[in-house]
């Protein structure tokens, strides 16, 4: 690491701090996703742990300076753990008004906002529907506000350097921003100058003026007399090993490679873009190199008709959708189950119902992934809770899926799927065995439905392979032979022992933990993603003296962790929380006589805050 | 490919225990015979064969093969067989669907299979009237048809299988009576060796719902004079006097007489199935009079699983990713230790 060139010069305020929340706006265009990616990289680098958020627009190219095209990322690092991308921003970089009306309910009072006041112009400011300057008539006085007219200052630096134009000068202020940021957080440019070298090896025009203008903004900070503290992260304790920051959705996408090589099977994906699922197909796309088939289909029905197909002819198959696309697969879904192939339906959850709010969170597909086809059709629902942990429950959903011969829907949420956060990286050797059901030889009176006599899968027999030709289909199916069957006792017996296979995944699904209290006053639930801001409410009123609030998070929604009843018994009040209406409350009404569920329900597309929480808590336990 | 050799088998090698159940009469039974006969002669392996169907009368085929099979969802077959046939290239895999299968709810399938050209093989049995759900209209039944959902004669043009097919792509595209078992046989037989889709439609009659609707092309008193078969190379003669021949009249084709205002065979078109320009196949598949059947369009070009293999070995050859663990920790990784460096 670079040494940081900190000024001694000037009496500067020298806070340290636990953790800060930063938050970029600007428009589509600014780069402020880079601009955020940057900083979290470099954070992450020097030992912080940190949790970031993108948030940008549906539209691909927003008209400029409108308060709808405003695109955000926040990153929240600290020396201590970090859960959550935070909700209280103390530092905002906005590089446009629209930007800053948008974002400013999010700064609290006497917390810090940067602006680039060449930037607001009367037309940006009509834009943005501001009457009057906010800079000017008095509104953010209970902000600290640091002017800066940075797109002249990146002019003034980039004056000497030939061979750019207009375009490359204002579009590189984001590393003036940025430059600014790192000074005032104590971070060196040098993770950002070698990304630089690395990217640009072929341009050194774009280095030279990328690496310019970022020192320039560095060295602005230093000598700006307007910005009176300087802040110190220390690093965090994080256990020990190598990391690297990763996406929920290209964990979920290594899970898979990291299954598929385990188990050594063929990965296939089935799949049609759909936010906020396609960064899977995006990623699994590009590793050819392992063998990964991953098939582009004409519609969300191929997609998974295909996995099925691939599934049944010995690959390890998936297909990946958001909450629409998951209706429409339903049927064939069913069909997976009927016929008792390897399958994992990844569904990245999104607002619904409908079209609803696909670039925003929800977990409003619960019911759907128990209940949504036709018949009784049960299968096992797992849901990832970090953007890290989507590897672990990706690899998990194969695992299952393959030592169970049943579809498997893997839950994760546009939350967790766009966040990134340190992942001490997994290697393969490390990770559980995966076995299968696979059957390479004739033995004498097989039939294709003869099951384990421990979690009932049926056995695997793929074309290809010689004397066990059969047929399957969605038609109801002998209980031995697999042929056709219309015997009413054979219906039943088939249906109970279908949903009795998934209860027996019990057996192989670790207990549901409880943290901070295994007893008290109130147990605290969630599931999928919302481990972050729950975790971390919880922690915060533990720490002020709240001992008997414990916390149980659900990964494993069907079947349930045996241990759920003895967990929901040690505490006198039980509250769900949940982006729905109270959807896992109602798994667990139905499962769980004689308890009452309270619930905590979110449905406006946005995760859960620290404040509100912790206000619900207290209540409850007052 | 395999280089063993593959033991010879019998029609009684591909047929399954199961009861077939198709209505006395129906032209299925001759198909599933024709294909029970073709299979032995293809020279693929009976485990490496694979039936796929949606769902329709049809759709029951791969019951009765005892080979691998899977009776999927409504119009989804192609899908399916699409993801055996990528995850296993080797397999010989066969979809059996109906028009209404294929031509109505799996209208979307039906046209991107044939446009990425996967290697397999379509059989589409089009009887112009939905049979498992007791006489409605399909997707192929004529204006006017009267059926139990068009009680005064449906309203809806129909769709011809081949000019969908051919303008979706379709490499390979034959047209058969229901009747003709022989002529099957060989397609089949044929469809299995091409590499790319090969559709397959079958003209079938439907003794319950829509008994008779080709019987003025098939029956066999006017099979000859009504039908044309095709066959490469070959000029394109038809009537029971082989007299009647295919002429092209500025942009349209026309039936001309041998022997009459000085029309010799040397005047008649010559098929010409391995084109790439589908103009003169969709003429053909148009046609009223003569009804054309045998191998309309045969044009061998590169398969999708073609295209993926030679992509993948390309990228194989230049990653430095041999396993996950390369991808995992390569790029940007930093270390942690227990103690925290400053």
């Amino acid at each position: 690491m670079a040494d940081i060139k900190t000024t001694k010069k000037k009496k500067l305020q020298h806070e340290i701090l636990d953790a800060v929340v930063i938050r970029f706006v600007g428009d589509s265009g600014d780069g402020m996703q880079f601009t955020g990616t940057q900083f979290s990289g470099t954070s992450a680098m020097f030992g912080n742990d940190i949790a970031t958020f993108p948030n940008y627009p549906s539209e691909i190219r927003a008209p400029q300076g409108s308060l709808y095209g405003v695109s955000g990322f926040q990153v929240h690092i600290g020396s201590v753990e970090v859960s959550t991308p935070g909700d209280n921003v103390d530092l905002l970089v906005a590089m446009n008004p629209a930007g800053l009306k948008t974002n400013l309910f999010a700064v609290k009072a006497g917390h810090t906002i940067i602006v680039d006041t060449d930037a607001f112009t009367k037309k940006n400011l009509d834009k943005a529907k501001y009457e009057t300057n906010p800079l000017e008539d008095g509104s953010l006085n209970n902000y600290r506000v640091i002017e800066v007219a940075m797109t002249s200052l990146t002019k003034a630096a980039l004056k000497d350097v030939s061979g750019i134009d207009n375009k490359i000068i204002t579009r590189s202020k984001n590393m003036f921003a940025l430059g600014m940021v790192y000074w005032m957080y104590h971070r060196s440019v040098q993770h950002t100058i070698d990304f630089f070298n690395k990217k640009f090896s072929k341009e050194p025009t774009l280095i030279e003026s990328n690496v310019k203008v970022l020192n320039a903004g560095y060295f602005y900070a230093e000598t700006l007399e307007l910005i009176p503290n300087v802040y110190s992260i220390a690093p965090a304790k994080l256990p020990e090993g190598t990391y690297r920051i990763i996406m929920g959705n290209t964990a979920t996408a290594w899970g898979f490679l990291a299954a598929a090589e385990k188990s050594g099977l063929e990965l296939f994906l089935g799949s049609y873009p759909i936010t906020p699922a396609t960064d899977i197909l995006h990623e699994l796309v590009k590793h050819k190199h392992f063998g990964v088939k991953a098939f582009q289909a004409e519609d969300e029905i191929a997609g998974i008709a295909s996995a099925i197909g691939a599934s049944f002819a010995g690959d390890l198959a998936l297909t990946t959708t958001s909450g629409p696309g998951l209706a429409l697969k339903g049927e064939a879904l069913g069909l997976a189950m009927m016929v008792e192939l390897p399958l994992v339906v990844v569904n990245v959850q999104r607002g619904g119902p409908s079209t609803g709010l696909p670039t925003k969170t929800e977990q409003s597909d619960l019911l759907q992934a128990m209940y949504g086809r036709n018949g009784e059709s049960p299968v096992i629902v797992i849901a990832a809770s970090t953007p890290a942990n989507c590897f672990d429950f990706a690899y998990q959903a194969c695992k299952l899926t393959l030592e169970h011969m049943t579809p498997v829907i893997l839950l994760t949420d546009g939350y967790i799927a766009n966040g990134s956060a340190p992942w001490k990286i997994k290697s393969v050797a490390d990770m559980p065995e995966i076995k299968n059901n696979l059957i390479k030889e004739v033995k004498e009176n097989w039939h294709p439905y003869d099951r384990d006599e421990n979690t009932l899968a049926r056995n695997w027999a793929v074309p290809g392979t010689f004397g066990l030709e059969h047929r399957i289909g969605g038609l109801e199916k002998d209980k031995v032979t697999g042929n056709v069957s219309y015997v009413p006792e054979n219906h039943e017996y088939m249906t109970k022992i279908r949903a009795e296979k998934i209860k027996r995944v019990q057996n192989y699904i670790p207990d549901v933990k409880t943290e901070f209290a295994n007893e008290g006053d109130l147990l605290v639930i969630g599931w999928g993603g919302t481990y972050g801001s729950l975790h971390s409410a919880v922690k915060e009123i533990n720490k002020e003296g709240y001992k008997s609030i414990g916390f149980a998070h659900f990964n494993y929604l069907n079947p349930l962790p045996k241990n759920t009843e003895t967990v929901l018994k040690a505490f006198k009040k039980i509250i769900v929380c949940e982006l729905n209406s109270g959807q896992f409350a109602k798994v667990l009404r139905i499962n769980f006589n004689g308890f009452e569920f309270l619930q905590y329900n979110k449905v406006q597309g946005l995760p859960f805050g620290n404040d509100e929480l912790i206000q619900k808590f207290k209540q409850l336990v007052k | 490919m395999e280089t063993t050799a593959i033991e010879k088998y019998t029609f009684k090698d591909f047929a399954s225990d199961q009861e077939v159940r198709w209505c006395p009469g129906c032209d299925d039974y001759v198909i599933l015979r024709a294909m029970q006969k073709a299979l032995p002669e293809m020279g693929v392996k009976k485990e490496d064969v694979v039936f796929i169907s949606g769902i329709g009368c049809s759709s029951r085929f791969p019951y009765y093969m005892d080979c691998y099979g899977m009776h999927g969802i409504h119009g989804r077959a192609p899908a399916i067989a699409s993801g055996v046939k990528l995850a296993n290239p080797n397999l010989s895999v066969w979809v059996i669907t109906g028009d209404g299968d294929s031509m109505a709810i799996g209208g979307n399938h039906f046209i991107h299979v044939l446009r990425r050209n996967i290697d397999l093989n379509i059989v589409l049995f089009n009887n112009e009237i939905y049979g498992l759900t007791k006489g409605q209209f399909s997707p192929t039944s004529l204006v006017g048809q009267k059926t139990k959902s068009s009680p005064y004669g449906n309203t809806q043009p129909p769709f011809q299988p081949g000019e969908l097919a051919i303008g979706a792509q379709a490499r390979y595209f034959a047209r058969l009576g229901g009747n003709t078992p022989k002529e099957m046989t060989e397609v089949f037989i044929d469809a299995e060796k091409f590499n790319g889709t090969s559709l397959i439609e079958i003209l079938q009659n439907c003794v319950i719902f829509n008994d008779g609707c080709y019987s003025k092309y098939t029956d066999k008193d006017v099979r000859e004079d009504k039908q044309l078969y095709v066959e490469d190379g070959k000029p394109m003669i038809f009537g029971k006097n082989r007299n009647k021949g295919l002429v092209l009249n500025g942009l349209k084709l026309e039936v001309a007489t041998i022997g009459e205002n000085g029309i010799t065979e040397n005047h008649i078109l010559v098929h010409s199935a391995n084109e790439k320009d589908p103009t003169l196949h969709q003429m053909l598949v148009r046609l009223e009079y003569p009804l054309v059947t045998g191998i309309i369009r045969r044009f061998e070009d590169i398969t999708l699983e073609e295209r993926e293999d030679a992509l993948t070995k390309e990228v194989k050859s230049r990653s430095k990713f041999k396993k996950t663990d390369d991808l995992f920790f390569s790029g940007e990784t930093y270390k942690v230790h227990q103690a925290p460096l400053k």
